[in-house]
Order: C-alpha cells, then sequence, then structure tokens
C-alpha cells in the first residue's frame, strides 16, 4: 500500500470520536475510587473508633499522605499518556519527602524503645493484602484510560498507574488500619503500593503497546 | 520545524479536531514528509526496516491517537514523540533495542525526496484483515473511492462501510503493537 493511498483512507476515516482525554481520565479517576470504595467496605470497612481517630494528627496525617501520593501520581500519568510531553516525576517525591520528615518527627516524639513495635504494628499481614486488593480495580480502570492515551513509555505509564492505584487502595486502608505511627505507615506501605507499582508495569508493558 | 509549520499544522489538526476535516489529508501528507527523512536517516540499509514503513506506522498512530494532542501546544513534539515511539517499536519488534535522541527529531527540515519504495509491513497487516474490512480499506485507499460509492459498490450501508474501515485501520495500527 504506498502512502498516499494510507492517507486517503486515514481522511475518509472522520467517524472515529474518540472519547477525550479529558473524559477518559475523569471517568476512570471515578469509576477507580467507587469500584475501590465497593471492596473496600464489602471487606475489611473502616475502624469501628473512626470518629475518635480523625480527631488525632496522626491518623489524619496518614491520608495527608496517601493523598498527596495518588493526586501527583495521577498528574504524571496523565502527562505519560501524552507524547512528547513534559512528565514531571519530580512531583512523585512530595509523598515521601512528606512521609520522611513525619518519620522524623515520630522518631523524636517517641522513645527509642518502642520504635520498634511501632513499627512492626499489628497488621501488617492486613496492610500487605488489603492495599492490593483495594487497589486491583483501580490497576484495571486506569490501565484502560492509559490505553485510549498514547504513551510513549508503556512500562512506566503502567508503572504510575500501579502507584496511583496503590495510593487510592492505600487511602481507604487506612481509615481500616489501626497502626497510625509514621513508622508503620512508612515501612508497610511502600511495599504494599510497590507490589501494586510492579503489577502496573507489568500491564503497561504487556497491554499499553499502540 | 518551523515555529511558522507548527502553527499551520497545529491549525489544520485543531481545524480536523472541530470537526472540519477538508484540510485532513494535507496535514497527514506534510507529517509524511516531515518523518520520511528522520525514518531514513534512523533505519539504515540491513535494518531489515523499511524507512517507509515508518512513515505509514506514524501516520496511523498520528490519525488513532490525534485525540491526545492537547491543542494548545505546539504540534511538533507530539509528533516527534510519536515517530520516535515508532522507530523504537519497529527495532523492538525486530528484536533490537535502540536508543535514540530526542534532539535528533528537533531540527529536522522537511526534506523534498521523493517515496521509493512501497512499504510492506501496511501491506502484510492489511493481507491479514477480513474480506470486508479490506475491500473497503483498498477501495477508499488504493481506488480513492467516497464513502458513498464503496457502500454502492459493495453493496453495504454508509454507516457499515466507515466502521469497517475504522476497524480495519485500528486493525492494521494494532498489528505494529504486538510483540511477534
Amino acid at each position: 500500500m504506498r502512502t498516499e493511498d494510507l492517507i486517503t483512507a486515514l481522511a475518509a476515516d472522520t467517524s472515529s470520536t474518540r472519547t477525550g482525554q479529558d473524559r477518559a481520565w475523569t471517568l476512570a479517576i471515578l469509576g477507580s475510587v467507587v469500584l475501590a470504595g465497593l471492596v473496600f467496605f464489602a471487606t475489611i470497612g473502616p475502624r469501628a473508633d473512626l470518629m475518635a481517630a480523625v480527631q488525632t494528627l496522626r491518623f489524619d496525617f496518614k491520608f495527608v499522605l496517601t493523598l498527596s501520593l495518588a493526586l501527583s501520581g495521577f498528574m504524571v500519568l496523565r502527562a505519560a499518556a501524552v507524547p512528547g510531553a513534559r512528565v514531571p516525576l519530580r512531583a512523585l517525591l512530595i509523598a515521601p519527602v512528606l512521609g520522611f520528615a513525619a518519620v522524623g518527627t515520630e522518631l523524636m516524639a517517641l522513645p527509642a524503645g518502642v520504635w520498634a513495635m511501632a513499627a512492626v504494628g499489628k497488621n501488617m499481614l492486613v496492610c500487605l493484602t488489603f492495599i492490593p486488593l483495594i487497589s486491583l480495580a483501580p490497576v484495571l480502570v486506569l490501565t484502560l484510560a492509559l490505553r485510549n492515551g498514547a504513551p510513549t513509555r508503556p512500562a512506566l505509564s503502567g508503572a504510575l498507574v500501579g502507584l496511583t492505584a496503590g495510593a487510592i487502595g492505600a487511602t481507604f486502608y487506612a481509615a481500616h488500619c489501626t497502626d497510625d505511627s509514621p513508622l508503620f505507615v512508612m515501612v508497610w506501605y511502600p511495599i504494599a503500593i510497590a507490589l501494586v507499582t510492579a503489577m502496573g508495569a507489568a500491564l503497561g508493558r504487556l497491554f499499553v503497546r499502540w | 520545524m518551523t515555529p511558522a509549520k507548527d502553527k499551520e499544522l497545529s491549525d489544520l489538526m485543531r481545524a480536523v479536531l472541530a470537526g472540519d476535516e477538508s484540510g485532513y489529508a494535507r496535514l497527514l501528507g506534510d507529517i509524511a514528509r516531515l518523518i520520511r527523512p528522520i525514518a531514513r536517516r534512523k533505519i539504515g540499509s540491513g535494518a531489515g526496516l523499511d524507512p517507509e514503513d515508518i512513515v505509514q506506522e506514524t501516520l496511523l498512530a498520528v490519525h488513532l491517537k490525534r485525540h491526545t494532542w492537547r491543542p494548545e501546544e505546539p504540534i511538533g513534539p507530539w509528533i516527534y514523540a510519536i515517530a520516535r515511539y515508532k522507530i523504537i517499536d519497529a527495532y523492538r519488534r525486530r528484536g533490537h533495542r535502540v536508543e535514540l535522541d530526542i534532539a535528533a527529531f528537533a531540527d529536522t527540515l522537511a526534506g523534498e525526496e521523493k517515496q521509493t519504495v512501497l512499504a510492506r509491513d501496511v501491506q502484510r497487516a492489511l493481507d491479514c484483515l477480513s474480506d470486508g474490512q479490506r475491500q473497503v480499506v483498498s477501495a477508499i485507499g488504493v481506488e480513492g473511492a467516497s464513502i458513498e460509492e464503496t457502500a454502492k459498490r459493495l453493496g453495504m450501508k454508509e454507516t457499515a462501510v466507515r466502521v469497517a474501515l475504522h476497524r480495519g485501520l485500528a486493525a492494521i495500527a494494532a498489528k505494529f503493537g504486538k510483540t511477534d
């Protein structure tokens, strides 16, 4: 087929109206949150003393971390789906920097004897199980939206899907977990989110070629 | 790409995205002329690759992914990033790895070189389509028939011709994303 023939065929293909990027990502993020919420409330649900917990700084700060990671991940993901766009990877440092600052503060606030206990907590297996489980639907939905885009680095973009989905899962999970110390949060949440990130990268490599 | 050329192509694409497709063939032709010299330079002989394949795969991608261009941004970087992705992808499909510096794309002027070889990849992909899709894509692309003429000739509804054309082109493009 000659290139001119291909151009003629392409120019005739005017009926194809693809979902715009803004709309696709909005639907994907809404779908992700709704599906993650359904899985969360159908399984572990929020902790019993939620009303008292929201009065405490440590509990609330978990959401500062997970939401800043989710928002920055989503922003970087959207850029990664556009060919030639600058991908502001450095924005991903916001949550880790906040997290390490909180760890430093916590180490000063707690006596050294209880550091290990705070970091190990009581919920690490629940954390490592349910953050990936709640994140599963968001990974799939966001991967679909990524396929609608045009990421020139499929594995990296898939990893960003996983990171964003993992942060959404972690946000819900944080409402369940009673281990509020930054020492716990900065050990087990990153491991759980890393699992989801690896899954997203694999899905991106396999299914987001275009 | 000069700023003036970028503006010209951006204006054409904005019109296309707004529903005025009258300048679309001209836009795609200009993009082909921009990409061809880059593809020739990046794909030496012996790579088992035909530069014209890159041109065609880039055009298909530009077409199917045109909704990802942000109308407030210049279109040049978007086009070059797609071409670069398609060159890397073509090597990947043949089991090579290649690193391309995006800077190599930025200052390329559209060459006046003529197309000499027929691209093979798109032809092979076309051969893999269902009979109906292939007939529609060939009638419109190769023979230059309109949607209406194709519908009449093949005894199909016009909407069915449009769907077959779009699915056929999408299927051709999808063949290149596969690791084969």
